[in-house]
């Protein structure tokens, strides 16, 4: 039998299902089955799905009247779940400048990498990359897939000040800075286009289990896409995804 | 006339909170609202408001504000020795205020978060369901001079009659803060988990809205985890050996080991400490 999930309680407002400690598409895709499954047995209650790599957190808005009940009615829902494919995801299309005035550190991993500044390029837009939550900043995508080659290591000393959209490589991690701030990450691009609004509901198109493309793109169409970006224009482009 | 509330001086950090962002954390976004929320909803119940009408939080050392209509406004939690037109005046209770009446605070007594309540609450901007201040979100993070905070003007009759709210400020002052065990407690070595049991700690300087810290380095310390969820009032073990008790605007998750999970009266306790305050936790399991 396995251990997992293993359902508790979060302090009084909180409960927590934790699986199995791995990164994986499989798990990814177990979680937000269940993760629906919650949503749906708690329809009219005020409650909110959180899903990370290997946990969902029920967060309430009031304390919960009946801790076991509950926690004993979400064991019964993941007794008799078979799981099943997620419907709806989605692949964005992202565009990155990966021009030298954006990509701060692609000598230093052109040299620490042995690879050709094209070769990082291309290995870095030609995959497809998995959204496993979206945490730490408004709008900050957790990746996966980031090809081995590229993995590299943080800066020992973080920059004090990276630019909105940057977009980096942490160990076996990339992504795009949703604002300027201090960041160990080495930088080989820029992303003009944010992901995240905050005058739009939801603020951010892109969900848990969707999928990201990067796309090069030259300083001349960075700066177009920025334009339509700021004129409120720009078409973010994006397909259903067929896994 | 507009009803606004004129800063005339800003105060050390003040900002308008309500009950904080609900639905928006899957996207990244910190829940936020008040540090204290047992002070918001006795401000707000003084004075009839709904409980999550939008109020001011001030911290330690309060703003001079002008008001340029009549209104009610109540205040509670921390009692940071208000004045109105150089009248002393007290928490937890209704004041009347006339056209041009100038509310100031002076030397915090007791707790260091004030909430000060308007008749039908704050009406500045809601982003995301919520008018709580966040930088990055709201167009500003803090109180500053001359800002303008709208409200809605309101007649006196309303309030002729009320009954005075009994305030218990016990846990102004408690050092007892109620706490659970946290998902990575039972990893933590029997040393360590008699260590938080037992042990008191202080209250560091480097506390904010986002997180509070304590000062103590304790010896032991877990590997980091799997990024996953926080909420206000996990404590996480950094890997450097220190206690951080996460608050309203904490992000939404973290890698660093969760030891402990305040109760909301925890939470709402810590909120009122200051730099150098000892505390315990008091385990409920």
């Amino acid at each position: 039998m396995s251990d997992f999930p293993r359902i508790n309680p979060m302090g009084e407002r909180g409960i927590l299902i934790e699986f199995q400690p791995e990164i994986s598409e499989k798990l990814l895709e177990k979680l937000l089955f269940y993760k629906n499954k919650i949503e749906d047995f708690y329809a009219e209650v005020n409650v909110e799905v959180i899903s990370t790599y290997n946990s969902l957190l029920i967060s309430y808005m009031f304390s919960i009247e009946n801790l076991y009940s509950e926690i004993s009615a979400l064991e019964q829902l993941f007794g008799k779940a078979k799981i099943g494919k997620i419907n709806n995801r989605q692949i964005f299309y992202l565009p990155v400048c990966y021009d030298e005035e954006f990509g701060w550190d692609l000598d230093l991993i052109s040299r620490e990498k042995k690879l050709s500044k094209e070769r990082i390029i291309e290995l870095h837009s030609q995959a497809v990359y998995t959204v496993y939550f979206i945490g730490f900043l408004p709008g900050f995508l957790y990746l996966g897939g980031l090809d081995e080659n590229l993995q590299i290591s943080r800066k020992s000393q973080p920059r004090a000040a990276i630019e909105k959209g940057a977009v980096g490589i942490g160990e076996n991690q990339t992504g795009i800075y949703p604002k300027s701030s201090p960041g160990g990450w080495q930088i080989l691009g820029n992303c003009p286009v944010p992901l995240f609004d905050k005058n739009s509901d939801p603020p951010c198109e892109v969900s848990a289990g969707d999928k990201v493309k990067f796309f090069s793109v030259s300083r001349e169409e960075f700066k177009e896409i920025s334009t339509q970006v700021s004129k409120g224009k720009f078409q973010l482009k994006k397909e259903n995804y067929e896994g | 006339m507009r009803a606004e509330v004129e800063v005339l001086l800003p105060g050390l950090f003040s900002t308008i909170q309500d009950f904080g962002r609900r639905g928006y954390q899957r996207y990244g976004v910190p829940l936020s609202g008040v540090m204290d929320r047992i002070a918001l909803k006795t401000a707000n119940l003084i004075l009839q408001n709904q409980a999550d009408a939008a109020v001011m939080e001030i911290t330690q050392m309060g703003p001079k504000l002008k008001f340029n209509a009549a209104t009610k406004i109540a205040i509670s939690g921390a009692f940071l020795s208000p004045k109105l037109n150089d009248r002393e005046i007290e928490n937890n209770t209704v004041i009347k205020i006339s056209e041009d009446d100038i509310l100031s605070f002076g030397k915090p007594v007791c707790g260091i978060r004030a909430y000060l309540a308007i008749a039908n609450g704050f009406k500045t901007d809601k982003v995301l369901g919520s008018r709580s201040w966040y930088a990055d979100l709201t167009k500003v993070d803090r109180l500053e001079k001359k800002m303008k905070l709208p409200y809605e003007a309101s007649k006196a009759e309303k309030y002729e009659t009320y009954a005075a709210i009994k305030f218990d400020k016990t846990y102004l002052n408690s050092e007892e803060i109620e706490v659970f065990p946290g998902p990575e407690f039972r990893a933590l070595p029997e040393t360590l988990k008699s260590h938080l049991r037992q042990s008191s700690f202080s209250i560091d300087q480097k506390s904010n809205r986002m997180a509070i810290q304590l000062t103590e380095v304790l010896g032991n310390q877990l590997d980091p985890i799997i990024t996953g969820p926080v909420l206000p009032g996990t404590v996480q073990l950094t890997p450097g050996g220190k206690l951080i008790v996460l608050m309203r605007d904490c992000q939404t998750t973290g890698g660093y080991p969760r030891v402990l999970q305040l109760s909301e009266r925890g939470i709402n306790m810590m909120a009122q400490k200051k730099t150098g305050d000892r505390i315990k936790f008091l385990f409920k399991i």
